[in-house]
């Protein structure tokens, strides 16, 4: 008997280190210097808790674990080693994981448990499987638009807003319900249906430019839901773990919906699709000035200081390592060069200073809106690759557009400003860019890739020295 | 268990505050990282589940803890193995080559 008390004692100390050490990781995380060693001790403190709940003395039968280990491990191999510009769809992916996980477990606490589930009990369980079955199919929903399987256009139809929140409102009254009558099996399965045909509303509308305020919102969930079963099975560890996730995941989708200069509310209810139509409509063809790669490397072998902004058409473009050699040509000629990051630039938080890391370019001279912003106006040339929407001066002049009052990267302040674009089509949100007619502004029309390629041959020589 | 529900609710918070503190500090520059890193410590859940799936207490719990187990090693597996990979490609510039 003693020594299944010392046994249980010894899984609640492995439990307590895997707790520290999953704090001292996130604050290793604080800094690319660091961070390696915050995913080691992540990895320590996850191996000591599977070790230590191995010991359990519950544990009778030890052959569907082994198995269901392996099972894991062999999918979660490939999941690790896809691409880079595949990583949103990827955590997409994971939180859909992580919300089975959870809502599995809950389902099967419940039917262990009832009748004899206490009230409090019960709610806790019920906000559980909720929030992991509509993140479940939340994140497979945003996982399937990322990967372009489904539409990434918002789909919207009138009185959607009306249908989602009565569908929620179902759930949530059912809950209740059940927390009333804890005894009724029948109905569990109902509050796991109705949140999992909410999860796929609540994305149906939202577009691939609202994906990275989604996606941190669908890791808060995630992270809650894990929090609610650690109240359920009374484990501290599972508790502060999933409050980790959640707070984590709250304030990127804070972080993002103030890039956005909108409100939780208005990227999930309010699609942005909706706006576009008045602002795209009556545009006469304005002039532009265009120039060629040859001309586009002339300035820039000039400058003194460069700034490029990327964006998710940079990324699209597979043009990242062309970038890298024009970072190369013109560090090597002496012109400062660095990167200008707007957060929601990317499909998730943080994607494109990813992106550029694997492009090998030094992650200190990737700098966010903040930092570069004050370094527009004395910079020679500001260079957009593939962002629009977030280059826009609109949002800071114009109140009557959909923008307005959007932080953006103020490279109209810039003494020129050149722009890599197919076309002059308007961007993901349909609007109009004033900077493209600006007299500071050339357009460089092609595609990101090749342009890049064109104005690193005519910097690096074929011919001239 | 009322009692430990509210020990567990202060844990929550305590977490919770700790979490917003710690994240606030994490550079924008390392958000996809430090959202792979959560999703796989999210996945500590795998705990609960191979509880569930030892126990053996009805062919439903078990079924269902083997499913979850699966879910949650996967992610434990696949995050840490993209988280590494990316911090692996943030480096500082070098000195400039002569």
């Amino acid at each position: 008997m003693t020594s299944v008390i010392v046994t249980d004692h010894v899984i609640e100390i492995t439990y307590l280190i895997a707790t520290v050490l999953f704090i001292l990781s996130l604050k290793w995380m604080s800094s690319p210097s660091t961070a390696r060693r915050g995913v080691f001790a992540a990895e320590i403190g996850m191996l000591l808790a599977v070790i230590g709940t191995l010991l359990h003395h519950g544990i009778v039968e030890y052959k569907w674990i082994a198995i269901a280990l392996v099972i894991g491990s062999i999918i979660g191999v490939p999941l690790g080693e896809v691409a880079m510009t595949a990583v949103p769809q990827r955590t997409a992916l994971s939180h859909a994981f992580g919300a089975c996980c959870v809502t599995l477990v809950g389902t099967a606490e419940f039917y262990l448990r009832t009748p004899n589930v206490p009230r409090l009990m019960m709610g806790v369980l019920a906000l559980e499987v909720i929030l992991g079955s509509l993140t479940f199919t939340g994140s497979l929903m945003a996982a399937g638009k990322l990967q372009e399987i489904l539409p990434q256009r918002p789909i919207t139809y009138k009185g959607a807003n009306i249908v989602n929140l009565s569908v929620l409102a179902i759930a949530v009254l059912l809950a209740g319900f059940l927390v009333a009558h804890p005894g009724n099996k029948a109905l569990f399965p109902v509050i796991i249906a109705v949140p999992l045909l909410f999860g796929v509303l609540m994305i149906i509308p939202i577009g691939g430019a609202d994906m990275p305020t989604v996606i941190s919102l669908l890791n808060s969930y995630a992270g809650l839901s894990a929090a609610a079963m650690g109240f359920v099975l009374d484990s501290k560890l599972l508790i502060v773990a999933g409050a980790l996730d959640g707070a984590s995941g709250l304030i990127l989708s804070i972080n993002m919906s103030k890039a956005m200069n909108r409100s939780f509310t208005n990227v999930l209810f309010g699609a942005f699709g909706q706006e576009q139509s008045s602002a795209a409509g009556a545009q006469e063809a304005r002039p532009v000035h265009s120039a060629t790669a040859e001309e586009a490397a002339a300035i820039l072998a000039a400058a003194n200081k460069v700034v490029i902004v990327p964006g998710y058409g940079m990324a699209v473009a597979q043009a990242q390592h062309k970038v890298r050699e024009l970072y190369d040509a013109l560090s090597k000629r002496g012109v400062d060069v660095k990167f200008g990051i707007h957060p929601v630039a990317g499909r998730m938080p943080g994607h494109m200073n990813v992106l550029l890391a694997e492009a090998d370019i030094p992650y200190d001279k990737l700098l966010d809106m903040d930092d570069v912003n004050s370094d527009f106006p004395q910079t020679d040339v500001a260079l957009v690759i593939g962002a629009n929407d977030v280059t826009n001066p609109a949002a800071r002049t114009d109140a009557s557009s959909p923008i307005f009052g959007m932080p953006i990267l103020d490279v109209d302040k810039a003494r020129t400003v050149m722009v890599i674009k197919r076309g002059m089509s308007p961007g993901f949100a349909g609007i109009d860019n004033p900077l493209y007619y600006l007299d500071n502004t050339l357009m460089l029309f092609g595609d990101a890739k090749a342009f890049v390629g064109a104005i690193v041959r005519e910097l690096t020589g074929a011919g001239h020295s | 268990m009322q009692s430990d529900l509210i020990t567990s609710l202060y844990v929550f918070m305590l977490a919770a505050f700790i979490g917003f503190e710690v994240i606030r500090r994490v550079s924008p520059l390392l958000h996809t990282p430090l959202m792979s890193l959560t999703n796989a410590l999210d996945a500590i859940a795998v705990v609960g589940a191979i509880i569930l799936a030892g126990e053996h207490k009805s062919t439903l719990s078990t079924v269902l803890g083997t499913i979850a187990i699966v879910a949650a090693t996967s992610n434990v597996v696949g995050g840490f193995i993209i988280t590494d990979r990316m911090l692996k490609m943030f480096k500082a510039s070098r000195p400039q080559k002569p």
